[in-house]
């Protein structure tokens, strides 16, 4: 079955600042389908995160310039904020970027519980606690947490206990923005698997999961987008995009990933020159090309993008020619 | 002595015990009874997870905080009987550390060649050619001099401040550079270029580093010599490759098992438990009780049992 359930096409949205536009979120589409996990991959300022915020929450400077964001057939692009409100939890849900730092120090996790759900309007009574161990159990915590103050929980438990209250109303589409960035090794394995669990179980429907680390996107997402600096570069499924990359970006990403078996007495391994651009009001063209090798006249101009098999995509003028030369 | 004279920094059973609380003080064991040597010129990863020890470690080479017991010694010299003001001094031109969050390190207040600055005033370098050597240092790790200097730290990215923090190490030449989770911050096409920047210095100047990372790829990458520490203790040790190809303790064990990596796939069908190592580790202790901290190989140590 492949049904979409959010698609967003050729979405703009910038910070608008004094200074001029901040093209965060420049020309962006792409679809998501009931019940996969899409992975969204790129640099710090590469938007990936506006595009979360842009979808859920439009707080100034970020202003939406157009485009259109379909979920689940309705427009909430131009939706009111009671409309939306509604929508949020059960059918849309996010797990912010730092919500580990969002509990408040003075309150036992039951009671931020409580107060939390009780804004989106629901009653935080008894079944709703016996729906909120069941999942606990679910992620392998004590129904003890709930009478805990955040201080006593480590990261781990943290954003176990958030992931929770994210997808107690099973929502059908979740937004999980670096959730497992801020983890040791082993939670991060145990959050990421466990997002994936929770896909397989039904619970939730399904997941863009936005992170810098392609490493964990390979363990568990069906399809992988890159973005460089509020641009769209490339998007396949994942086994494509990290075993032929296609984009002059995501091949030096990836190639740049170091790995166990590489040391760099026996191999060194090359970033990418460079930082990328300030988006504050920039032009025309690939966004990538003061950065890459196989950057030509074309690249003044801004990529389209381009298929190169059904469910690839990519945006650059030369991915052709290009073709297999590896940047290591 | 001869053996820690060779070594630039030697670490004897150092252990480090905080107390909090005044009336019912609690007592926690950050470092337990840890010792290892660094060569000169070589990288050694402190590898372990938070709550672990490896930044107490750092702290307490940099003497920021004073051990409960143990000894660490600077080229031969405990560094506990560095005192007076000029010694120390002298100690941090040659050990420094860079920490995780470059935010935190810079005044806010102070533009970027200002730092530079107090670094010659304070610290007493010969001025002729101060320029020229800032110049160098701010190439040397990819930052332009021109559009670095005269900002101020919130206008630069936490990468850019990142490099900055090596920069400062790089203009004092230093023997040993502690570096605390130093590049958690930066993306992946720009850290490469950091380590490969760090591995150059060791090769080039005779600077060892001590690489302190929870991510299991980078200390492969860069270390000659790992040391893995869960709940204080040092739980493996030795030679890099050994270590990550034929890990013997359970926790060595398990981090190794959770590390996502490209090409190699979780297996979905394991339960994967964070909380079963504790276990595990408890089951391991006992079942080679007796035997300590001893070695496994060649230059390859585990830590048996805690007896």
């Amino acid at each position: 079955m492949n049904e979409t359930i959010l698609e967003i096409k050729n979405l703009k949205a910038y910070y608008k600042i004094l200074k001029g536009e901040v093209k965060a979120v420049d020309d962006i589409s792409l679809e998501i389908r009931r019940g996969e996990i899409l992975g969204l991959a790129g640099e710090s300022g590469c938007g990936k995160s506006t595009l979360a915020s842009t979808l859920i929450s439009r707080k100034p400077p970020l202003h939406y310039i157009s485009g259109e964001v379909k979920l689940l057939g309705q427009d909430i692009m131009n939706m009111s904020k009671e409309e939306f409100q509604k929508m949020r939890l059960k059918n849309i849900s996010i797990i912010p970027q730092y919500a580990l730092d969002a509990f408040s120090p003075t309150k036992k996790i039951r009671t931020f519980i409580a107060d939390l759900v009780s804004e989106h309007g629901i009653k935080p009574d008894e079944e709703f606690f016996e729906k909120v161990k069941e999942r606990l159990d679910f992620v392998n915590l004590d129904h003890s947490v709930l009478d805990r103050y955040p201080m006593e929980l480590s990261g781990g438990m943290k954003q176990r206990v958030i992931m929770v209250i994210s997808t107690i109303l099973d929502p059908e589409f979740i937004i999980a923005d670096e959730i497992t960035s801020a983890l040791d090794v082993s939670s991060q394995r145990f959050v990421a698997t466990l997002l994936a669990r929770l896909r397989d179980e039904g619970i939730i429907g399904s997941v863009l999961f936005i992170t810098h680390d392609l490493s964990i996107l390979y363990q568990i997402a069906e399809r992988i987008m890159v973005m460089y600096a509020g641009h769209f570069v490339e998007i396949g499924p994942t086994d494509e995009i990290i075993g032929n990359p296609c984009h002059p970006y995501t091949k030096a990403l990836i190639s740049s990933l170091p790995r166990v078996g590489i040391q760099y007495k026996d191999k060194k391994l090359s970033g990418i020159k460079g930082t990328p651009p300030s988006l504050l009001n920039i032009g025309e063209g690939c966004r990538f090309r003061f950065r890459c090798p196989y950057a030509a006249g074309e690249c003044e101009e801004t990529p389209q993008r381009e298929k190169i098999n059904d469910g690839h995509y990519i945006a650059c003028w030369r991915w052709q020619e290009i073709g297999s030369d590896s940047n290591e | 002595m001869s053996e820690q004279v060779q070594n630039v920094m030697s670490v004897r059973n150092l252990s480090k015990v905080f107390k909090s609380g005044v009336f019912k003080p609690k007592y926690t064991v950050a470092v337990q009874d840890v010792s290892f040597d660094i060569k000169p010129g070589t990288i050694i990863s402190l590898i372990g997870e938070s709550g672990s020890g490896k930044t107490t470690i750092g702290k307490l080479i940099l003497k920021l905080i004073k051990p409960s017991s143990g000894k660490i010694y600077y080229k031969g010299k405990d560094i506990e009987e560095i005192r007076n003001k000029d010694e120390l001094k002298e100690y941090y031109k040659k050990v420094q550390g860079i920490f995780q969050d470059p935010f935190a390190t810079f005044n806010p207040l102070y533009r970027v060649d200002r730092i530079f600055d107090m670094i010659y005033d304070s610290f007493g370098y010969d001025k002729s050619n101060k320029e020229e050597r800032i110049h160098q240092v701010l190439q040397d790790v990819n930052l332009v001099p021109e559009r670095t200097l005269g900002k101020f730290p919130h206008q630069l990215s936490g990468g850019q401040l990142q490099r900055l923090l090596i920069a400062r190490a790089l203009l004092m030449d230093v023997d040993v550079l502690i570096a605390d989770e130093l590049i958690s911050m930066l993306d992946a096409s720009t850290r490469i270029g950091v380590l490969n920047l760090l591995v150059e210095l060791t090769e080039k100047k005779g600077m060892s580093v001590i690489f302190i990372t929870h991510d299991l790829n980078l200390g492969y990458y860069i270390s000659d010599e790992s040391l893995i520490m869960y709940k204080g203790r040092l739980v493996e040790s030795g030679d890099t490759k050994k270590i990550y190809e034929s890990p013997v303790h359970p926790y060595t064990k398990m981090l190794f098992n959770s590390v996502p990596e490209i090409g190699k796939r979780w297996d979905p069908e394991e339960e994967f438990l964070p909380e079963q190592v504790i276990k595990d580790v408890e089951e391991f202790y006992k079942e080679n009780a007796g035997k300590g901290f001893a070695a496994a190989g060649e230059n390859h140590y585990v830590l048996y049992s805690i007896d």
